[in-house]
């Protein structure tokens, strides 16, 4: 049944995907570690946390566009999911220093020493163990999504109410960790962090070993959005954004939908923010800002929702743009970003990959026609009447939702 | 006496009220369907129709009524999708297809199988399947369009998917909204004939405007008029009764 | 509390101290000057000694000099000369009150004391203020003895009580004189009418002066004096609901400004703004660009400042809204997310753009001078800038019920916002009415501008605070309703102020937010929805 429903996911692109995807994991490292500093291939030692942060961005958009391309949930919230990841991540790397913190305590973080605390609290508990870390990384950001969508869903809140409930959800949870009673370090957040599993995490083998994570993981939730999305279950996924009361009439439990769809999601943009936390150094509440989380939504519209591939361009094209912007010309980075909003909302609202994929089926179709004209094979049955989307192919095989534009049920 | 009638009912309304801020959509309707059925519904707008539809799908709670289904369910208490599964199907007065699917994946998503989150995801098509989808393409007479994007099909053809989805259900009734509106004459007559097709094997109920179409169906006729029922019976009858002349038809 | 109360009589005491106090020092600037030069070369003793004479002569001059022998600002020369001097300002002659240039600073040598001469010094000055004749002096000089509370002063007391007419004043001079009394072995009758009179103050201070007696009160006072704790208390609980309540009023109200122009546009229009806030701070820098013409080219229309902002700002957020509307939401109807988008891109721009014009930094908006100072209201403090921005929250609030109901864009809004495509076939121009809606709620925001620009810092972030809070508010009332909006903003901010002294605020602020998320999930549609199936379509 799974090894099917593996199979299916694997269609020609996704093969791609993940064939480029573990050839990174495999040739950045090798390039870094083995060539001499100065050769030409050597990807330098920047690049490969630079790399290894555009990554997991990529993960966290393609989390997001699982739920909103194929569910139509926008959530203005799932910078949330990503810091809790990252938190749960920052708080097993901070039981790792040990006694080198500044105040050379064996167990409590600085930060704690510091405030006076007396024990470390009962959620730091455990948190030593990398599996049981590793857990948390899934677990508290899957809660989370479970509970608020097990109450958001039911109740049948949707569209631009929802967003604005998740956007509030994210801004309550900043506030929170902003405090310094929440135990997470209050506004400097975590950091100076030194081992992870045991190795120097400055070290060059370390830095390089977490790119092949994450872009072992990013290959592995390609994976499993493409055996979500190819399923019935996605074919369902798409009937609820597009006709969601169809879909109710027709028996499938919408909210059951949403919920695994939206907690699978967030589990994901955890796992994405714990590979990211470690990558940079830092987690602190900024993370939670709503303004981030909407970023991650612009991420995977440029790079075209409704499509697996299209976050993870959108995330790396967005984010190469923002590196070269704001150390070129700092001020002009929120106005790219803004005008960027705009222009792909009104006039590129299937994204890159949306262009791409009209521009190759313009080019299939012009030369189907002239092979017609030529009397050489049969048309591709043209419908006579179909006035609604012209550069529609015909296969099945492929699985780009055309219209991502949501269209109420009744 | 009432319970006997509704024991023997497949669908059975009684003194069902409803009322959107002081408007009374609904003012005390009774309504049996027996059955193996086909029965059809006309009125005038604002009479009622689309409203008693959503109070038999769950879509909207009754003030005050009773609906039951095979005589015991009291279908009040359940939601949208508890009602879809027991074997109540609808059709929206405007077609309501999945857009972005294919015509076969619309029919198939709609196939009376487990509709649970990981049986969906695991779910794989086998022949048996393929047999019943492509047998209904058939019936629907939609097999030539099979794997085109629903939203490519011309309204007439949007209807007939809709029913097409209606049969992959396989429910025992069947609530059918307007079904030709917007359909050539000829597409009418074919229309009528796939409905009486269809109520031979389930209860089927039609609200309509066209009355040649009505007519067409050859069936048991229930006025509606400002919620309440006005006159019930052949077409002939229902269509001599002077209130219905008055309020719907006209002189 | 301060002039505030009443102004005018306030001016009035001022004016006849003046008048009094010209007479005063020409009529007996000879009597003192001996006195005063008493001051000269003396010993701590003999300064104590000169400080109750000079009291005792009830001279005008003697108050300022005892003053700035409290304050260490009296100097005395080698020559015997005595002189004030504050800080590094004018020397003034001690005797005669008048600026002197004949001595060099370098010559001045400060009179020392020491601290039960300062007390002493004090006293003094408290019994003199007691008896003047401004009605402010003998107030405050009637509060420094209810807090000094000692037992020394209740002669005095009794002296100022006998001829003070003014009853605010004459109160507190019970009240000082009852504080005395506590300190002294009285008759239990006496003691309890102390106790009665202070726990009718009802205040934080008569609490302590109570708490601080009740240590070595016999067991017949202790009673007493609890009870007169336990009625201070409620008095205070009740003063702190009221307090609350007006700050929740006034979060509330400025919640309702950035709001209610939110409202219109997504309850008639179903468009998600979120360059709302945006439009909030255009309106908070043209009240600045309108100060700083004001204040170059004619200063004297300083106060007005505020009536000239008002329309500016309406008609420029208003006009930049119809922009928007035309140039971006157009066309994106009937994709409420894309709207979120385009316009969330959009307030990245504006932000960026008023950054780049005025600069990352606060700008400086000044408070009119009927917008500053405060008054008391039954123990309630009230400041004007809050008080006004109730009152125009309210003014707006009516504004708009009435353009909504009474007028034909009110009425064609109405219709579109019921059924957008009959309205459309009836002949309403709906792209024109969406265009004057998005203008209407854009200039609202820029009128909330205003009003935020007295209270808030002024800078391109200014919109950013409030965005998140007026989701919440609109949602919570319910779209499609301007008095949902009202209630909305009132309850979250009364709520959100009654929170605060248990949970702090960032708490409450949470707080607040999930109880809306939960709400929410209740009630999807929020407080006052509108019913039936026009909602869903």
């Amino acid at each position: 049944m799974i090894t099917q429903a593996i199979l299916r996911a694997l269609d020609k692109k996704a093969i791609w995907v993940i064939s480029i995807l573990i050839a990174m994991a495999i040739l950045v490292p090798l390039s870094n570690l083995l060539l001499p500093t100065g050769h030409p291939l050597r990807v330098p030692n920047y690049m490969v946390s630079l790399l290894g942060k555009y990554l997991s961005y990529a993960m966290l958009a393609l989390a997001l566009d699982l739920i909103w391309g194929y569910c139509g949930i926008l959530s203005l919230g799932h910078g949330a999911f990503f810091a809790l990841g990252g938190y749960a991540m920052g708080v097993y790397l901070m039981r790792q220093i040990g006694t080198r913190g500044v105040y050379s305590h064996p167990e409590l973080p600085d930060f704690m020493v510091f405030l006076g605390w007396p024990e470390l609290p009962w959620y730091w508990l455990g948190m030593d163990q990398f599996w049981f870390a590793a857990i948390m990384v899934m677990f508290v950001p899957g809660l989370l999504a479970f509970v608020f969508g097990w109450f958001a869903f039911r109740s049948r809140v949707t569209g631009v109410y929802l967003s604005i409930i998740t956007q509030a959800m994210t801004y309550a949870l900043m506030l929170a960790f902003f405090r310094n009673d929440m135990g997470f370090g209050g506004n400097n957040g975590l950091t100076d962090f030194r081992d992870i599993l045991g190795a120097p995490i400055a070290a060059q083998t370390t830095r390089a070993a977490l790119f092949s994570a994450t872009a072992i993981a990013l290959a592995a939730s390609f994976l499993v959005c493409s055996m979500i999305v190819k399923s019935k279950l996605g074919k369902v996924m798409v009937a609820v954004r597009d006709a969601e009361s169809r879909t109710r009439f027709i028996g499938y439990r919408v909210e059951n939908v949403k919920l695994f769809a939206f907690t699978v999601s967030a589990i994901m943009a955890g796992i994405a923010g714990a590979l990211y936390v470690p990558q940079v150094g830092i987690i602190n509440p900024g993370e939670f800002a709503p303004a981030n989380s909407i970023e991650v939504v612009i991420w995977a519209a440029v790079g075209g929702r409704g499509t697996l591939i299209g976050p993870i361009i959108g995330a790396i094209v967005v984010n190469v743009g923002k590196s070269y912007f704001t150390a070129a010309l700092p001020d002009f980075w929120l106005f790219a970003l803004g005008g960027l909003f705009v222009f792909v909302t009104l006039f590129m609202p299937k994204g890159i990959v949306g262009v791409f994929t009209s521009a190759w089926s313009a080019l299939r179709a012009r030369r189907a026609s002239a092979r017609a004209q030529k009397g050489a094979g049969p048309m591709p049955g043209p419908s006579t009447d179909a006035p609604a989307r012209p550069s529609q192919r015909q296969d099945n095989e492929t699985e780009t939702p055309p219209g991502a534009k949501p269209s109420p049920a009744e | 006496m009432v319970d006997t009638l509704r024991a023997d009912s497949l669908l059975y309304l009684d003194g069902v009220t409803v009322s959107f801020d002081g408007f009374k959509a609904l003012n005390s309707l009774s309504l049996v369907v027996k059955r193996g059925e086909l029965q059809a519904i006309i009125g005038p707008n604002g009479a009622g129709k689309t409203t008693m539809m959503d109070i038999i799908t769950g879509k909207t709670r009754p003030d005050t009524g009773e609906v039951y289904f095979e005589g015991s369910v009291d279908l009040t208490k359940k939601d949208e999708t508890e009602i879809a599964n027991m074997g109540i199907g609808r059709k929206f007065q405007k077609p309501t297809v999945f857009e972005s699917h294919t015509v076969w994946d619309n029919i198939e998503l709609s196939l009376k199988k487990p509709r649970g989150v990981f049986a969906s995801w695991f779910y794989d098509r086998d022949d048996e399947d393929t047999a019943r989808i492509g047998e209904i393409l058939e019936t629907v007479r939609l097999t030539h369009r099979a794997s085109e994007y629903a939203a490519n099909l011309s309204h007439g053809q949007k209807q007939w998917l809709e029913i097409g989805m209606l049969l992959a259900q396989d429910p025992k009734l069947m609530l059918v909204d307007e079904p030709v509106a917007g359909m050539t004459d000829a597409e009418t007559i074919e229309t009528s004939k796939l409905l009486n097709e269809i109520s031979k094997s389930r209860s089927v109920v039609v609200v309509e405007h066209d009355m040649s179409f009505v007519r067409d169906l050859d069936c048991r006729v229930t006025c509606l008029a400002e919620g309440a029922v006005l006159a019930q019976g052949s077409l002939e009858h229902v269509s001599a009764d002077p209130l219905v002349i008055e309020r719907y038809l006209g002189r | 509390m301060t002039c505030g109360v009443r102004p005018f009589r306030a001016v009035l005491a001022c004016l006849l101290l003046l008048v009094a106090l010209a007479f005063a020092s020409l009529a007996r600037a000879q009597d003192t000057s001996p006195l005063i030069s008493d001051f000269g070369g003396a010993n701590l003793r003999a300064l104590a000694a000169a400080v109750e004479a000079l009291a005792a002569s009830g001279d005008e001059r003697a108050l300022p000099v005892l003053q700035a022998l409290g304050d260490g600002n009296l100097y005395e020369t080698v020559d015997g000369g005595i002189y004030i001097r504050e800080g590094r300002g004018a020397i003034i002659d001690a005797a005669t009150g008048e600026t002197t240039t004949d001595v060099e600073p370098d010559d001045l040598r400060v009179i020392r004391i020491n601290n039960a001469l300062r007390r002493d010094i004090r006293a003094a000055i408290g019994g003199m203020t007691l008896l003047s004749e401004d009605d402010n002096t003998r107030l405050r000089a009637a509060r420094e003895m209810f807090s000094t509370a000692d037992p020394a002063n209740i002669e005095l007391l009794d002296e100022a009580l006998a001829q003070e007419d003014n009853a605010a004043v004459r109160r507190v001079m019970e009240q000082a004189r009852a504080a005395a009394i506590l300190r002294t072995d009285v008759s239990e009758e006496d003691f309890a009418a102390a106790v009665a009179v202070i726990a009718a103050r009802g205040d934080r201070q008569a609490l302590g002066i109570l708490n601080a007696n009740l240590a070595n009160a016999s067991e017949a006072e202790r009673v007493n004096i609890e009870a007169g704790i336990a009625r201070i208390n409620q008095a205070l609980a009740i003063q702190g609901v009221g307090q609350n309540v007006w700050y929740g009023i006034s979060l509330g109200s400025v919640l309702l400004l950035a709001a209610i122009g939110l409202a219109i546009t997504f309850g008639v229009m179903g468009v998600i703004n979120m360059a709302h806030g945006e439009m909030v701070m255009i309106g908070a820098y043209v009240t600045f660009v309108v100060q700083e013409i004001i204040r170059t080219t004619n200063p004297g229309l300083f106060d007005y400042s505020l009536a000239i902002a008002v329309p500016m700002a309406f008609l420029i957020t208003g006009l930049i809204g119809v922009a928007i509307e035309r140039g971006i939401i157009r066309w994106l109807y009937g994709r409420p997310l894309e709207t979120l988008l385009a316009t969330w891109g959009l307030s990245l721009i504006i932000q960026q753009g008023v950054r780049t014009i005025f600069g990352a930094t606060n700008r400086d908006v000044g408070n009119p001078s009927y917008m500053s100072g405060a008054f008391d209201f039954m123990g309630i403090a009230i400041t004007y800038n809050r008080l006004w921005i109730v009152v125009f929250s309210l003014v707006v609030f009516a504004l708009l019920l009435l353009v909504l109901n009474k007028t034909p864009l009110g009425l064609q809004m109405r219709a579109v916002t019921q059924n957008r495509r009959m309205a459309s076939s009836m002949g309403i121009r709906t792209p024109w009415v969406d265009a004057m809606t998005f203008g209407l709620g854009s200039g609202v925001a820029g009128l909330a501008g205003v009003a935020l620009s007295q209270i808030d810092n002024v800078s391109p972030n200014l919109g950013q605070g409030y965005i998140i809070d007026s989701f919440m508010v609109v949602v919570f009332g319910g779209v499609g309703n301007l008095w949902g909006t009202l209630v909305g903003a009132m309850t979250l901010g009364i709520a959100n102020k009654f929170l605060e002294p248990y949970a702090g605020a960032v708490l409450a602020k949470i707080i607040i937010l999930v109880l809306i998320i939960l709400f929410i999930q209740r009630r999807p549609r929020g407080l006052f929805a509108l019913k039936g199936r026009a909602v869903e379509q």
